[in-house]
């Protein structure tokens, strides 16, 4: 077990070495001539970089969070402190381009006709107004959802195999810590709600509740990203259980759906948008509910630490840091329970799509 | 409102990423960690099963054996009570036979010595025959000489008579 995690660890520092001391791989071309619109553009940034530079000296604190919740091209530690992440572009006429993020620390935030611009969050804008691209870059999200992946694999496939070394023993060490989630995720979670058909459905759920898991506690590190507080992680994983849902529904689902029982005709005009409404509204609400929980949680925690530049206070400190003590205790609980709530009502609609008799269940 | 537009660079790469996790984790970690607790629940329940059957087992027999060895007792019984009838009835034949025996060998004993009394009492009566005719030959031969010898040999006669 602590072997591969080990190795893993090793080369991910010397990968992270190497990145560094690369230099910029991509060739530097011209100078584009600049449009009207680019220069509006450049004034826009200009006028927000002076805004930051401003609230350097007066703390602003909504754009602080901002900057923390939102996703980056870069990997920012602290300030000054950060790794440069690879920018995937793809634009019809150029095709792909890869180059380092590191290729935008110059003054006008400039390279190879692309600009890099900083608001709520980090957009590529090409300067050639007219061109359209679309960013695949690797940013911070990318990395670190990567980066729980392969801990994700890394654990589990090891797992795996000491059910496969000590077949017919009991388990032990970390296998022994990790049966115990799996069987209450199997038991408790799964099986009761998604029915005697559960076999089927149980990789996708195990793999949701611990990718979850592991991408909200991997968030409340500091300098970690805001995986799954991010609303187009969220809406993925809510988009990939609602076609699961709908692949597997049984015709007592759709039948349902478009004539549900007991109701007089006449309502059928109110009855079937609301069940179509509420087909929709399933995984809009897991969307919402995990995006909302987690970011929420980064907003209060970095409120908290704001207050302390705000109020430039000795005393107001250890209040302070006590006070996000607990709540980093409660964002741990509150990673859990959005993971368990997440892997819970996605078996819930599961197990009410493939339930064969009765009827199916709604709400929430 | 950025926080709220999701960015399709991200959507293609959790993509990615997410259906190579559950692609990997569920060949190479789900497959063998399902298989291994199923595995072990089955023979957990198969020990237990075993145990209950076993236990079922056990008492069965308890109870057989119970009934064997009353059946035992109960054959043993009818063989004591038959060879103590058998006993009983050969002793009562015999008794009976020997009496039957005893009372046939009485009878023929019976009547052996009343032959035997007769043919005695045959012979004698011819004796006493042939005697009374000697003596009245005798008689006879001496009275024809004298008197006096014929008393004579008459008193000599009764007493020799007498004598025998």
């Amino acid at each position: 077990m602590y072997t591969p995690l080990r190795l893993f660890i090793t080369t991910a520092l010397v990968a992270a070495t190497c990145f560094f001391t690369l230099p910029a791989s991509a060739q530097e071309s011209g100078h584009n001539d600049h449009d009207t619109v680019a220069e509006g553009v450049n004034k826009a940034e200009h006028e927000i970089e002076h805004n930051l530079e401003e609230s350097e000296e007066k703390f602003n604190i909504g754009q602080m969070i901002m900057h923390h919740i939102a996703d980056s091209h870069e990997w920012e530690f602290s300030h000054g402190v950060a790794i440069p992440l690879p920018v995937i572009l793809y634009s019809e006429d150029r095709g792909i381009e890869v180059f380092s993020s590191s290729n935008f620390h110059n003054e006008h935030h400039e390279y190879n006709g692309y600009h890099l611009v900083h608001g709520d969050s980090e957009t590529i804008v090409p300067v050639d107004e007219a061109r359209k691209i679309y960013d695949f870059s690797i940013t911070k999200n990318v990395a670190s959802m990567m980066l729980s992946a392969i801990i994700l694999v890394l654990i589990f496939t090891s797992i795996g195999k000491a059910y496969q070394r000590n077949v017919g023993k009991a388990p032990k060490g970390f296998q022994s810590a990790m049966e115990i989630v799996i069987l209450f995720i199997r038991d408790d979670v799964v099986k009761p709600n998604v029915g005697p058909n559960y076999e089927k459905y149980l990789p996708y759920l195990l793999t949701l509740f611990f990718f979850i898991l592991v991408n909200n506690i991997l968030g409340l590190l500091p300098g970690a990203a805001n995986v799954t507080g991010n609303i187009a992680v969220t809406m993925t994983l809510a988009v990939i259980t609602f076609i699961i849902v709908h692949i597997n529904a049984n015709k007592n689902y759709y039948k349902h759906l478009v004539s549900p029982p007991g109701v007089p005709a006449p309502l059928l005009l109110i009855m079937i948008p609301v069940e179509v409404v509420g087909v929709f509204m399933k995984p809009f609400s897991l969307m919402v509910r995990l995006f909302a929980n987690m970011t929420a949680g980064h907003i209060i925690l970095l409120s908290l630490f704001g207050l302390i530049f705000i109020f430039q206070s000795m005393f107001i400190a250890p209040v302070i840091s006590l006070f996000a003590l607990f709540l980093n205790f409660i964002e741990i609980m509150v990673a859990f329970i959005q993971a368990f709530i997440f892997t819970l009502l996605s078996s819930m609609y599961i197990g009410s799509a493939i339930e064969e008799h009765g009827h199916a269940d709604h709400g929430h | 409102m950025s926080l709220l537009t999701p960015n399709p660079g991200l959507i293609f790469w959790m993509l990615v990423v997410f259906l190579l996790v559950v692609f990997i984790l569920a060949k190479f970690a789900w497959k063998p960690i399902i298989k291994g607790l199923k595995d072990r629940e089955n023979e957990i329940q198969g020990a237990l099963d075993l145990a209950e059957r076993t236990k079922a087992e056990m008492v069965k027999l308890k109870s057989d054996n119970e009934k064997l060895i009353i059946e035992a007792n109960a054959v043993r019984d009818r063989i004591l009570r038959d060879a103590k009838d058998a006993s009983d009835r050969m002793i009562a034949e015999s008794k009976d036979r020997a009496a039957v025996e005893g009372q046939k060998m009485i009878d023929s004993a019976r009547d052996t010595i009343r032959n035997e009394q007769h043919a005695a009492i045959a012979k004698m009566r011819k004796e006493v025959a042939v005697l009374s005719l000697e003596i009245a030959e005798q008689v006879l031969h001496r009275e024809l000489k004298d008197k006096e010898s014929q008393e004579k040999l008459i008193a000599d006669l009764a007493s020799s008579a007498r004598m025998n």
